[in-house]
């Protein structure tokens, strides 16, 4: 669709901040010149947003950034800093679990399943109202209109069975070759028949620390090879629960009223997750966990570190909307 | 149950999983369009997709969910 603004650049976001304001001045006029520090007083909702901006680099950057600026050694270094900082902050939350190599995928698949934290779906299900759920869809946003990305940065550094499987559900994601499928590109059309801007990264501003990290942490995963077990792990947690609150989803959705677009977006995600979380469990995962067992760890890690993000997004929306969580 | 070409994996306590189906026959003879690479074919029989799985499995308690 030729005037969906998808395709056009994202722009910078306001600044939340001394370091957000420093790197995206620096950004925009000469990104060699950016120091790669973090100054006193960068809460971390300023280290979020600066780490996102800086992870945008290497998707499809921003409209008034050189696209120089990605792999700009001092631009680098700083969102090394960063990400070491969420990577320390995310391990020091992860409890560790127990598992048996014999029956990986069993178990990962238990360990997802027995979630039970907080559920926006639920809510929207039987109580939302449109304006309610037109929020979630602003926040949900920054991850659905470049849906599947993140995971797709994993995949040459996998062995070739999680490989190929990888391959297979990025495939259905990206629309088995028809860009009108393209899971990103159903959720922008359903985004315009709502009303709302499909330009990615246009409700930003408006978007807490939950919703920045939870992006922030998807490409943290996937853009570091070294974390490619949390890569895979995160995304069988997220596509094991997927199914479930999207059936909730489209029943609240109906109930609302709702735009047959964004209905539709959620009643493909029960059938399509209904056969990701299988293939992302039993052959990414599992296979991953056989051919490199020293990734199996962290595979855990990555799926607790899902369901976790997920909890802190529910809370803040739940809690915004003065929902006891 | 009749597919025409490709592999299937029984997934444990889920479904059904299909590669490389141009359609799927299910036991009473009705044939479904397949149009993704790979398809979840429910085996608890509490699917409201049916035949394909929406994961109303997950919702079942243990002894509810196929083998």
């Amino acid at each position: 669709m030729e005037t969906m603004s998808a395709t056009r650049a994202t722009a910078l976001p306001g600044p939340r901040g001394p370091l957000s304001e420093q790197v995206m001045g620096a950004l925009r006029r000469d990104p060699a010149r950016l120091t790669p520090t973090r100054p006193p007083g960068a809460t971390e909702e300023d280290a979020a947003l600066t780490l996102w901006v800086l992870h945008e680099l290497s998707y499809r950057g921003f409209g008034d950034v050189s696209p120089e600026a990605e792999w700009e050694p001092s631009v680098l270094a700083l969102r090394r800093h960063l990400q070491r900082d969420l990577e320390a902050r995310l391990r020091s939350r992860w409890p560790g679990h127990e598992f048996s190599t014999e029956t990986f995928a069993d178990d990962l698949m238990a360990f997802i399943e027995a979630d039970d934290g907080p559920s926006v779906a639920s809510y929207v299900h039987t109580q939302a109202t449109v304006e309610q759920v037109l929020e979630l869809l602003r926040w949900r946003s920054i991850y659905h209109l470049r849906e599947a990305d993140p995971s797709t940065w994993t995949l040459p550094r996998l062995t070739n069975a999680p490989k190929a499987a990888l391959a297979e559900l990025q495939y259905d994601e990206y629309g088995s070759g028809r860009p009108d499928r393209l899971h990103a590109h159903l959720f922008a059309q359903a985004m315009e028949a709502l009303g709302l801007s499909t330009r990615h990264g246009d409700y930003l501003d408006e978007c807490p620390l939950e919703v920045l990290e939870m992006n922030n942490v998807m490409t943290l995963f996937g853009l570091d090879g070294r974390l490619r077990g949390a890569s895979m792990g995160h995304l069988a947690a997220f596509e094991v629960t997927s199914s479930v609150p999207s059936s909730r989803l489209v029943q609240g959705l109906t109930r609302l009223g709702m735009a047959p677009e964004i209905i539709e977006y959620y009643a493909e995600h029960v059938v399509a997750d209904s056969v990701h979380d299988q293939i992302a469990v039993r052959l990414i995962c599992a296979a991953l966990a056989a051919d490199e067992p020293d990734q199996a760890e962290d595979i855990f890690f990555g799926a607790f570190t899902c369901l976790d993000q997920e909890a802190r997004f529910a809370r803040a929306i739940l809690g915004r909307w003065g929902v006891a969580a | 149950m009749t597919v025409a070409t490709g592999d299937s994996l029984v997934c444990p306590g889920g479904p059904l999983l299909l590669r490389g189906c141009g359609t799927y026959t299910d036991e009473d003879g009705f044939e479904y369009p397949v149009d993704r690479p790979v398809v979840a074919v429910c085996r608890c029989g509490f699917s409201n997709r049916l035949p394909w799985c929406d994961s109303t499995h997950k919702r079942l308690p243990p002894d509810k969910r196929p083998d």
